[in-house]
This record gives C-alpha cells, sequence and structure tokens, in this order.
C-alpha cells in the first residue's frame, strides 16, 4: 500500500479543554517522516497534552488529529501498534531488573529482544553491565537508557517522547540527544518535548509553545535568525538592582536575567555603550560589563512571549 | 499468548519481590485464623443464671437440671417474683434469668406448648445473644429427647446453627468468617491497589499504548492473586482442621469450588474499585470502608444479623460475604450439598457477573 501523505504527523487546530481550563488552543503543526521535531516550552504550556493526544491516550476537544495517516480517535488501535512512547514520569517497573522491563516490554508488544537488539545495541550496550540491577535503583540517566530502550524494542514507526531530558545531568543530556540522532539516522521520525531551550539546537524543526498556542515553528536557525534585533550581555556588581536600574531607563526595551549576565534590548536598533554605562556608573553600579551577544533560542522565546 | 504470559510472569515478579504484599498474603491469613480461633473466642463457660420458677413441676425441675448440668451455666439464686429479677441484674452477676410461666407442665399437657421467657443482660449484646442461643439449644433438645421420646405433643422452636454444632465451640463460627474476610482482603483490595499502581506510577500509559488489550491485562492482573488466594483458603482451611478440629462434614472439593467463586467475585470487585481510583491511596481507601468494615460488621460474622436494625438486615443481604459465610458453615458443619445452598450460589454468581460487566465497561482504554 502506497501511503498518501508524506507527513507522519498532522495536527490541525488541536484544542483540548479540562473542565474550566483551555490547555491546547488550537494547535497546528505537522512532522515529515524521519524528521526530529521538538515541542519546546515550559511546565504548563500544553505539551504533555499535545503528547497524550498524539498517543491515543487523551481525546481531543476539538481540530484533527492524525498520526501516520491514522485518526488518533476513531483509528487509535492502529497507531497503538507503532509508537514507542515514553512519558513523561519514568513508566519502568522499579521492582523488576533492567532485563525484566525490557524482556517484558519486548513480550508485550509481541517480540522480543534479539529480534530488535541492533535498534537498541547502541543504547543498550551502555546499561547491560547492570542488567540485574532493579531499574529503581538505576541513575537518573540509565533509567532514562533504559526508558528508552522499552520505547523502541518494538522497533516503531514514531517515537514519542515527553521530557525525556528532564531531571537527568548535563553529560546524560547530551548523551541522550546524541542517541536520538543517531536514531532518526535510522529513519525513526521523533517528536520530542523539553523545557530546556538549549536542546531546542539538537532538533530539525522546533515549535515553541507557552499557554497552550504555538508561538513559532521553524529550524532552530531560522527561529534565531528571525530574532532581527541586536543583543547585549549585561553584569555589574549589584545584579538584582541592576534588572530594575536597567528597566528604568527610556531607551532598554526588555531585560531578562540569563545566568550571571542580564540580556537587553534596546528600544531603537542600536544602543549608546557609553550614555548606558554613565546612567549605570550614576546609580552606584561598578565592575560593568556590556558585551553584544548573539541570541540563542531562549532569547526568541522570551521576545515571543512579550509580543 | 505470550504476551498474556509475560504479563502474569510480570506480575508474580511485584509480589514475591515486596516484603509488604508477601506479609499481607501469608502473614496476615495465619495470625488471623490464630487470633480469632484462641483470643476472640466466643465460648461461654460458668456463666450465672437465676432460675424464676413459677410453676415448680416436675418438667420445669428436669429443664432447670439440664441447663445446670449443661457445663455452661451456674445457677447462681432461685428468684421469687418479678422484682426481684431487675433486682438481680442490677447486681451484675446474674447474666441471664429463666422464666417458666404457671402451671408450666400442665400447660404441655392441655395445650401442646408452654411458655420459657429467657432474660439476658443485653448490655454486653453479643454475650446475651450467645447465652439465650445456648439456653434456647438446650431447652429444644430436652423438648426433642425428652418429651418427644414419650410421644408428647410439644411445639419447637429449632435453632438450628446450635443444633449441628453441638459442641458449641466458637471457633467453628470464626473460620467461616475469617475465610471470607481475608479473602475480600487479598483478592479486591491487592488487586484494586496493583491497578492502582500501575496507574500512579505512569506504566499504565505504557500499558495503554501497546496492542494489550484491557482484558488481558486485567485477567493477567487478577491470575496471580486468584492463584494465591486459594493457597491462603486452603491455609485457613487446614489450619481450623488440624489446629481446631473443626470438622468439614461436606464435599471439600465442593466447598473449594465456592470458595474459588466466592475468590472470583472479590477479585472482580477490586477491577471494578481500581477503575474509580487513580491511586494507590484512594483504591486502599475505598477497600477499607467499602468492602473490609462491612464485611466484619454486617456480614453476619461477628455482631449476629437477626439483631440488626431493619435497615441494616437490608445493607447486609447485599453483602457478598454473608452468603459465603452462610455456604462454608453449612458445607462445613452441616455437610450440606449443592441442594441446600444453590440460591446462596447462585446470588454470588451473579454479584460476580455484575462485577465483572461494569468493571469490563468501565475501564479506560485511554487516561480519562
Amino acid at each position: 500500500m502506497q501511503n498518501q501523505t508524506e507527513y507522519i504527523v498532522e495536527v490541525s487546530d488541536l484544542k483540548k479543554t479540562y473542565e474550566k481550563v483551555e490547555a491546547v488552543k488550537g494547535v497546528s503543526f505537522n512532522v515529515s517522516k524521519g524528521e526530529l521535531f521538538g515541542l519546546i516550552g515550559p511546565d504548563g504550556a500544553g505539551k504533555t497534552s499535545i503528547f497524550r493526544i498524539l498517543t491515543t491516550l487523551m481525546f481531543p476537544s476539538s481540530g484533527d488529529v492524525k498520526l501516520l495517516n491514522y485518526d488518533v480517535v476513531s483509528e487509535y488501535k492502529n497507531i497503538r501498534t507503532n509508537i514507542g512512547y515514553m512519558p513523561q514520569r519514568f513508566s519502568l517497573y522499579q521492582d523488576l531488573s533492567v532485563e525484566e522491563n525490557l524482556a517484558f516490554f519486548a513480550r508485550i508488544f509481541g517480540t522480543t529482544i534479539e529480534e530488535n537488539y541492533d535498534l537498541i545495541k547502541d543504547i543498550y550496550i551502555q546499561i547491560e553491565p547492570f542488567k540485574d540491577r532493579l531499574a529503581g535503583k538505576l541513575s537518573g540517566g540509565m533509567k532514562q537508557k533504559l526508558a528508552l530502550c522499552c520505547a523502541l524494542i518494538h522497533s516503531p514507526d514514531v517515537l514519542v517522547l515527553d521530557e525525556p531530558t528532564t531531571g537527568v545531568d548535563a553529560v546524560s543530556r547530551k548523551e541522550f540527544w546524541e542517541m536520538l540522532i543517531r536514531l532518526k539516522q535510522k529513519g525513526i521520525t521523533i517528536l520530542v518535548s523539553t523545557p530546556y531551550m538549549d536542546e531546542a539546537n539538537m532538533c530539525d524543526r522546533v515549535a515553541l509553545i507557552q499557554n497552550g498556542e504555538i508561538m513559532s515553528i521553524d529550524k532552530p536557525e531560522a527561529v534565531i535568525a528571525n530574532f532581527g534585533r541586536k543583543l547585549w550581555a549585561v553584569k555589574s556588581n549589584n545584579i538584582y538592582q541592576l534588572i530594575q536600574d536597567l528597566r528604568s531607563i527610556d531607551f532598554i526595551d526588555t531585560v531578562f536575567p540569563f545566568g550571571e549576565y542580564l540580556h537587553v534590548t534596546a528600544k531603537d536598533l542600536d544602543l549608546d555603550l557609553k550614555d548606558l554605562k554613565l546612567r549605570l556608573k550614576e546609580k552606584n553600579h561598578s565592575e560593568i560589563e556590556i558585551l553584544e551577544i548573539e541570541a540563542n533560542i531562549e532569547d526568541c522565546f522570551m521576545e515571543l512571549m512579550t509580543k | 499468548m505470550n504476551r498474556f504470559i509475560g504479563f502474569v510472569k510480570k506480575e508474580f515478579h511485584h509480589i514475591f519481590r515486596d516484603s509488604r504484599t508477601m506479609l499481607i498474603l501469608f502473614g496476615m491469613p495465619i495470625a488471623q485464623i490464630l487470633i480469632f480461633g484462641y483470643v476472640v473466642s466466643n465460648e461461654i463457660t460458668d456463666v450465672r443464671i437465676g432460675i424464676y420458677d413459677k410453676s415448680k413441676d416436675h418438667v420445669t425441675q428436669e429443664i432447670t437440671n439440664k441447663i445446670i448440668s449443661s457445663g455452661f451455666f451456674i445457677l447462681h439464686e432461685n428468684l421469687n417474683s418479678d422484682e426481684e429479677i431487675e433486682a438481680a441484674f442490677k447486681r451484675g452477676i446474674v447474666r441471664e434469668v429463666v422464666v417458666f410461666e404457671p402451671n408450666f407442665a400442665k400447660n404441655l399437657e392441655r395445650d401442646g406448648s408452654a411458655a420459657i421467657q429467657i432474660i439476658a443482660d443485653a448490655s454486653d449484646a453479643n454475650t446475651a445473644n450467645m447465652v439465650s442461643n445456648y439456653t434456647q439449644a438446650i431447652i429444644n433438645s430436652y423438648v426433642k429427647t425428652e418429651l418427644m421420646a414419650q410421644g408428647m405433643p410439644y411445639q419447637i422452636i429449632p435453632e438450628i446453627r446450635m443444633l449441628y454444632n453441638d459442641e458449641l465451640k466458637g471457633v467453628y463460627m470464626f473460620v467461616p468468617g475469617t475465610m471470607a474476610l481475608i479473602l475480600m482482603l487479598v483478592s479486591a483490595m491487592m488487586t484494586s491497589i496493583s491497578i492502582a499502581r500501575e496507574k500512579e506510577l505512569g506504566t499504565m500509559e505504557i500499558l495503554l499504548v501497546s496492542p494489550l488489550k484491557p482484558l488481558p491485562i486485567v485477567i493477567g492482573k487478577v491470575i496471580p492473586y486468584m492463584v494465591l488466594s486459594f493457597v491462603n483458603a486452603v491455609v485457613i482451611i487446614a489450619l481450623s482442621y488440624f489446629v481446631f478440629g473443626m470438622p468439614i462434614q461436606g464435599n471439600l472439593v465442593f466447598l473449594m469450588l465456592e470458595t474459588l467463586l466466592f475468590i472470583f467475585m472479590a477479585l472482580s470487585l477490586g477491577i471494578l474499585i481500581s477503575t474509580v481510583s487513580n491511586s494507590q491511596m484512594v483504591a486502599m481507601f475505598i477497600s477499607m470502608f467499602a468492602l473490609l468494615l462491612p464485611t466484619m460488621l454486617l456480614s453476619g460474622f461477628i455482631f449476629p444479623v437477626e439483631n440488626m436494625p431493619k435497615v441494616l438486615q437490608w445493607l447486609s443481604s447485599i453483602m457478598p460475604a454473608k452468603y459465603f459465610i452462610t455456604i462454608v458453615k453449612n458445607i462445613m458443619i452441616k455437610g450440606s450439598g449443592i441442594g441446600i445452598i444453590w440460591k446462596e450460589t447462585l446470588i454470588l454468581a451473579g454479584m460476580t457477573m455484575f462485577f465483572l460487566v461494569m468493571s469490563i465497561k468501565k475501564f479506560k482504554v485511554r487516561l480519562e
């Protein structure tokens, strides 16, 4: 049978309402075959709701959602056999060993570890030394690897990962993304959500989502290119006071804290750095540093949020 | 099928690796049956009674002698007026007063019936009930053995439980109740908790997304508990037989089949509970308050159903345990077959079907 559509995931005008709260307010996006698609936004933005609807675990309140050309409401059974899903909460059996978990998930999907070992080999090899350890006793990074193996064991066409890197250390996060990129090269379509903006660069395309609405869908480079204005990083000896003082200056547009610096945009195209320094000194700031920098995804996110 | 076996295997892993579950499964039944058997004894000995004999003829004398020589009662005082009855109770030593009507023997000969009033101190309702039951049983047995033998007309209100359990042993009353309680606990509570745990830990999300259908998931959850509950039932029956010498008059296979039916009922109830609870805590509380307490209090296990207010009696008739207790008592003590207890069996089977259909209907293939 020939697949008529080029899209693996089609979402149009999806809305989801819980009693009084509207969690998803008319979201549309498509994901092509073999794409690594990121849904990026803070907690409560509606990422989990969207993923649960995609994985047929919830009904959409309205809108059309199709996965692999099957409707998530009427043809949910066809979808379920073809997707790998990793829910947000760690969803393995803590009282089963690594190997038992994997064997269990292989079995309920009607396959064996051996049959699809190629697919998980790269990942499983890292946790194999601990295969007799109970899943509950693994470190966060290893748990995620095991969960990914379990989601992959039946060789799904689409992988849906809900915040897989939340609560995982920086090194494991990096490793995890490298694994995703390798999986993508094997032709698996991957949808992943994350609250970490820095992970956006690893995706082919990202959707920035906030309060149930998608603010922008594009390649990560394009999102950054769309920022379209100059950005400065500012620092002084009193960073808290600096926020207040910068916001009170008339030609400053936005001020957001980023680590030890404040990211600042101006209302005009450019900024008179001397004038700014002088004004800050007047307000008793010392050790003032001002650098012009490239915008990152998070700057874009903040920018879109304030619009 | 392979999928299904994998699932059942996983469930056994869960059970055998959790020491608390194991304790509830195997420690509790043994502890409970021993505690109920030895400590919370329903037997009565040396109860002090008063006799108010308004007739003082040979029949009343004989009945009095029967009561006192039974070993359960000690004649504390003979009373001579109605006022003395109240006074005797107020002193708190006498637990029961037996009153013979005037012209007892004459009435019996002439009308074929005579009246005995049994007044028990009901401040302790349980003891009062037992004491009066014991007395009734003695009087009944007197009517049967003495009066019937002489071919006299008689009137008898048979107290069936006493008739068969002629040693009047408390443990006989407790074994069926304990069995019902433990099977209810293990089957209903443990299954509902184990399903709720999958929901709580989020593993249910994966199971739902998997090609496993709801029915195999539920059956896979239930089978291990069914096996373990059955083992429990065997342990309880063995304990009561070997330790407490409780007879098994009826067919053992039939008893086990009825037990299986009850286990099945409790399991389907457990599934139903789990479909409405999203966390282990909720499942536990529903099981505790909706199942265990009513089972203990309303099934006739501890408090006799006949003594309850009408409303509670109605409530008691929807308690599955009540029917199971009746079934077990009938089979073990009286040796009844299906001919006697088909009604109770049918009710249990009906309840099982109802819970099963309800829970399959309510089982959600989605999260909401």
